[in-house]
């Protein structure tokens, strides 16, 4: 499967919306207007814009605490996004969640899990719903390279494997933990290594070519789709931002490098090669892409407060079993 | 009636319930065509098959998180881990996860999932097979808690556990597995929070959970002869706690005893003793007592574990300790 044109362009519209919107949420913690933290995806953009490409409507994504990219690739709402940011009573959770916590049923935005590799098995289990309900649905999990440290990680690799599930893991492997490097953290040069261990794909790709990321993908989503089991994509890729808004951690890369891995210039000059977009459609893109975010920003900052009632509510699904 | 084991009753429960609902899922080690290392889940592979009956591997946080994966999807999912001790394993599924996913993604999903495990307290298990943690998940908001203490309650309960829409934490008791007793042949649920009382006496209260409660009956028995006249109130569930019965029974009685087999410091018994103490201080004759394991690691050697769990004679001595 090629991408179309009009995909091309929606991929872009997507890029944009990404990196104004974290560097909204950023100058809105710098101001003051949220507490906590916040996990740019800045630099990271072209893997979760490219992997959802692959995707249907009705598949499944889960992604981590750096999950912004990933709620809006699936088609994310910038306002309700950053309500939930400033904890308001309009966000995407009711503001109960937060930056960590992502999530959208109706558009198959599973969620986002703020503990690293908690959402894993949880993904296993989906794919396995899918598979029992032979529904086609594909699963994918993003994660990052510390995840795939954990044991969670490793008990999905074999199981999803053992049950031939319809699940894609992605790993988004940025080079760092908030500050130890992978080369301190992880005995093997690509974390696809660790699938030759568990009898399924692995590839690595680099996270920040979008059209990589796609190739990629389609094939490992198409494999699930048609019953031949998960696909570990490992795409490298560079973390912009220090690790947080709290400023824990380095930044990703220095400037001079920065200006050579930034996905975002690289996928608009690619546009501009294969003649998709000229410049000047490109400015307009990121035009309205700024105004999108622009009105999400006075949105969440005029959108309510939650009442103290919401305390109370979405713990319990209310049961009257008799 | 028939009369069933303890761990016959919660499979028939779960039979029961896997018939009813064909959303439900099992998953566990050696849960399926074995049945379960202490036979709780057998015969349900030859009859639902090995798609809802699903062996796993050794991995209990995976168990538990596939779990929950299916749950939120629409599939009820009861999960197994072989002891009590291997919750560790799967903290994060349970606490971080199952419990809170519905408030941080703001009621978007329901989590209809059961995670059974049995405790293996006084049975020579040892220090890793033989610990009783309910308390660790009692302390945690978006869970419910059940520890049935015989076969009627075990399947009342687990059927109404596996209708919920909310994570439920199952806890049985090896010690209990084979102890018989009349079960209805119609259907039947127990509603969770609704506490049992065994017995009715004007002197004395012992609230006592999971394999205590025979014991407390026992005691009480024989507390009956030399005159002191106890009421035994097992709470079935701890969350939702039915702590109105508890202490409706305090106001009569005066006394209270907590009992479990969970060790005394930070166990349900500390909150139990609390909640009655702000509720009912006033009717409080005496300082409610804990009847509890001992502070200590668990030891094989059977003189040791003896020392250590609390048993019949404790529960006598802490009652004639009262000056009633």
């Amino acid at each position: 499967m090629t991408l179309t044109n009009d995909q091309q362009i929606n991929m872009l519209r997507q890029m944009w919306l990404i990196r104004l919107f974290e560097e909204a949420a950023m100058q809105l913690y710098r101001e003051g207007r949220y507490r906590g933290s916040t996990h740019p995806y800045i630099g990271q953009e072209a893997t979760a814009i490219g992997v959802n490409a692959a995707l249907q409507s009705d598949d499944q994504v889960l992604a981590t605490y750096r999950g912004h990219g990933a709620c809006i690739a699936k088609g994310g709402d910038p306002n309700t996004m950053l309500a939930e940011l400033l904890g308001k009573s309009t966000g995407i959770n009711k503001g109960k969640g937060g930056s960590m916590h992502f999530a959208d049923q109706s558009l198959g935005f599973v969620g986002c899990n703020a503990i690293v590799s908690g959402h894993i098995a949880i993904a296993g289990g989906i794919a396995l719903s899918n598979q029992l309900e032979q529904n086609n649905k594909v699963t994918v999990c993003f994660f990052g390279d510390g995840a795939s440290c954990e044991g969670p990680f490793y008990e999905t690799l074999n199981m999803a494997t053992l049950w031939n599930l319809p699940l894609v893991l992605v790993v988004e492997n940025n080079g760092l933990a908030i500050s130890t490097p992978v080369s301190e953290s992880i005995s093997v040069p690509d974390v696809s290594m660790r699938a030759q261990g568990f009898g399924l794909p692995g590839i690595t790709v680099d996270g920040r070519d979008i059209y990589a990321v796609y190739d990629a993908a389609n094939e490992a989503v198409t494999r699930a789709r048609t019953g031949k089991g998960p696909t570990l994509l490992e795409a490298k890729t560079v973390r912009w931002s220090r690790h947080s808004a709290v400023a824990a951690g380095p930044a990703g890369k220095d400037a001079d490098l920065w200006e050579k891995t930034d996905p975002l210039p690289r996928y608009q000059l690619e546009l501009e090669q294969r003649s998709i977009l000229s410049s000047k459609e490109m400015e307009a893109i990121k035009s309205e892409a700024q105004a999108t975010i622009e009105a999400a920003i006075e949105f969440a900052i005029n959108s309510p407060d939650p009442s103290l009632d919401e305390l109370h509510t979405d713990i319990w699904v209310e049961s009257n079993i008799t | 009636m028939t009369e069933l084991t303890y761990a016959q009753a919660i499979n028939a429960g779960i039979r029961e319930e896997m018939q009813r609902d064909n959303n439900v899922v099992v998953l566990g080690e050696d849960i399926g065509k074995y049945g379960g290392v202490f036979g709780v889940t057998k015969g349900l592979y030859d009859e639902f098959g090995a798609e809802r009956v699903r062996d796993c591997p050794l991995n209990e946080a995976a168990i538990v998180g596939f779990g929950v994966g299916l749950a939120i999807s629409g599939k009820p999912a009861i999960t197994e881990l072989e002891f009590m001790d291997f919750l560790t394993f799967c903290m994060d599924p349970i606490v971080n996860q199952a419990a809170k996913m519905r408030f941080f993604w703001g009621g978007q999903v329901e989590v209809p999932l059961v995670v059974r495990m049995p405790i293996a307290s006084t049975l020579g298990f040892g220090t890793q097979h033989s610990q009783s943690l309910e308390a660790w998940l009692m302390h945690i908001p978006g869970l419910k808690l059940v520890m049935p203490s015989d076969p009627y309650d075990a399947k009342g309960l687990v059927k109404t556990s596996i209708r919920d829409r909310n994570p439920v934490i199952f806890v049985e008791n090896i010690s209990l597995y084979a102890t018989k007793g009349e079960v209805p042949d119609e259907e039947y649920l127990i509603p969770l929070g609704k506490a049992n009382i065994k017995r009715t006496g004007s002197d004395l209260t012992i609230v006592a959970i999971s394999s205590m409660v025979p014991k407390a009956i026992q005691a009480a028995e024989v507390l009956a002869k030399d005159g002191i006249d106890v009421t035994v109130i097992d709470p079935r569930s701890l969350c939702p706690l039915d702590i109105e019965t508890i202490i409706e029974s305090v106001k009569q009685t005066g006394r209270l005893i907590v009992s479990h087999v969970a060790h005394k410091t930070g166990g349900v018994g500390a909150e139990i003793a609390q909640q009655v103490t702000e509720q009912a201080f006033d009717y409080l004759d005496a300082p409610v007592m804990r009847v509890a394991a001992k502070d200590v690691p668990i030891a094989a050697s059977q003189v040791l574990e003896a020392a250590i769990f609390p048993d019949v004679k404790d529960l006598i001595d802490a009652s004639k300790s009262f000056s009633i």
